[in-house]
């Protein structure tokens, strides 16, 4: 096998890896990130639609916490979790367990600030007209918010390709990973290089689409 | 539907933003409440439409009392009165057919019915080409009549306006309150007018209730009142008040 060939099937498989590990710790972290965000947003004593100030408190405490935890050792605490949840606590899939927990804080505040940024008085309106609570969340705090929303997801999709890289370091695979085995320890330069512009690539396609979908959001309107 | 208040007090930390308010507002009429800027209109509409519950007081609608009622029944209570508010307060993400649909579709209408009922409405408030329209291309006095047509789309039988034509010009003031007086007859509604201008009251109420610091200072019919002003306050609103313009001419520019 040529050189040429051999870096292109190495960055290719890395490539497919770091995908699958930013996509699914997406999605992972959405799924826990955006209700921890609404409740969030919804709890707040003083702009929420029902002010719980103790509950608030507490989870913005958790949230702070772990935001502030260097994302390095909440890998390595999480090991036994990746064990346990994936059977593994190495590879692709062992690091989308630290991965997404790393980022539903992230995400968490990323939805609170965008819902927070609905006009309280449109949201006033909407109560007068009697709207429950649940339908003040999903048809007028979520679409009203979409263009910050699909900014702040963007920014979260970023982080992840970042932090994927950092978890590759330690097992996780990916282009990251590649990059510290062939680059740093084999002297492989070129691969490093190549995996290192694939990673800036990803980066920028996800910033323009991101921006895309967004600013139609916001033309839509 | 005819609306009594009893002894309404409402106090925000140490500001007495309404203090005990009494007032019978009549069935099937405008009713105009009319006070300076920061005199306690708006929290007492938010009072009136049950949107905020009163620290002291009761409200009656009809004479069953409203304002302690538990959180579902509120709800379904909502469901039945239009507010059109000073910012308007559409939704952005939503089309001007949206934006009407909204009461509709949280009552749970089916979505035929609900387009039927938006094309009604549409052509009520002389819209009927607007609806695919986005907020945001629409003059401020046509969202204002989207504003009223989604406040009336559940076919409500009290309507509250809180200073609904104050960011608009006097032009288009003038033919929203046209449109108001308009929809009153047709639908038998009790409105309830928030205004801080007198000339307002003088067009449009049959009634009005003069508000300062939160107290009611003097209320009855607006023929009455602008014939014998009894508060000094009332006295002062008749006084500022622009000269009737002359029916002759046509280009009215009187300051509404
Ligand atoms: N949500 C609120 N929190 C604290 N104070 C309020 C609130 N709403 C109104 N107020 C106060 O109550 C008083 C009456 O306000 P408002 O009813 O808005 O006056 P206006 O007659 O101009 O509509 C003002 O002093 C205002 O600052
Ligand atoms: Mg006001």
């Amino acid at each position: 096998m040529s050189d040429i060939q051999m870096i292109v099937s190495l960055v290719g498989a890395a490539t497919v890896q770091t995908i699958v590990m930013v996509f699914f710790s997406m999605v992972f972290s959405l799924i826990l990130g955006l209700p921890l965000g609404i409740l969030l947003c919804v709890t707040d004593p003083a702009v929420g639609i029902m002010p719980k100030p103790v509950l608030n408190q507490i989870l913005t405490r958790i949230v702070n916490v772990l935001r502030s935890f260097p994302f390095i050792i909440l890998m390595i605490l999480l090991f036994p979790l990746s064990r346990i949840i994936v059977g593994t606590s190495i590879g692709t899939g062992a690091a989308i367990v630290p991965l997404s927990i790393a980022a539903v804080p992230f995400v968490a505040r990323v939805i609170e600030t965008a819902l927070k940024e609905v006009n309280p008085e449109v949201v006033q309106a909407a109560r007068a007209m009697g709207s429950t609570n649940m339908q003040i969340i999903i048809k007028v705090l979520l679409p009203e918010s979409m263009p910050s929303l699909v900014a702040g997801i963007t920014l979260t999709v970023i982080n992840l390709i970042g932090y994927s890289a950092m978890a590759g370091a330690i097992g996780g695979g990916g282009l990251g990973d590649l990059a510290i085995r062939y680059g740093y320890q084999r002297f492989r330069t070129d691969i490093m290089i190549v995996a290192v512009i694939v990673i800036l690539v990803m980066v920028e396609a996800i910033q323009i689409i991101g921006t895309k979908i967004s600013t139609d959001f916001m033309n839509h309107r | 539907m005819h609306i009594r208040l009893e002894s309404l007090i409402h106090t925000y930390g140490d500001v007495h933003a309404v203090q005990n308010v009494s007032l019978d507002i009549p069935s099937n009429a405008i009713f105009g409440i009319i006070g300076r800027s920061g005199s306690g209109k708006s929290v007492l509409i938010r009072l009136i439409s049950l949107l905020e519950k009163p620290d002291d007081g009761a409200v009656y609608y009809d004479d069953e009392r409203v304002d302690d009622l538990p959180d579902d029944e509120l709800i379904l209570r909502r469901r039945r009165i239009g507010i059109v508010f000073q910012n308007i307060n559409l939704f952005n993400s939503r089309t001007a057919a949206k934006n009407i649909a909204y009461p509709l579709e949280i009552c749970g209408m089916p979505k035929d019915r609900i387009k039927a009922r938006v094309a009604e409405l549409l052509e009520l408030v002389g819209l009927a080409d607007r609806g695919n329209a986005q907020i945001s291309t629409l003059s401020g006095g046509q969202k204002q009549r989207i504003a009223i047509a989604r406040a009336l789309a559940n076919n409500p039988d009290i309507l509250f306006c809180d200073e609904a034509t104050s960011a608009l010009d006097p032009q288009t003031s003038r033919s929203i309150f046209e449109l108001i007086c308009d929809i009153q007859k047709k639908m038998n509604l009790t409105v309830v007018l928030v205004t801080h201008k007198m000339a307002v009251v003088r067009d449009v109420c049959s009634y009005v209730a003069v508000i300062d610091s939160g107290k009611v200072v003097e209320c009855g019919s607006v023929v009455g009142i602008f014939a014998h002003p009894k508060a000094d306050i009332t006295k002062d609103f008749i006084a500022d008040l622009p000269a009737r313009p002359d029916p002759k001419d046509t280009g009215r520019t009187e300051n509404v």
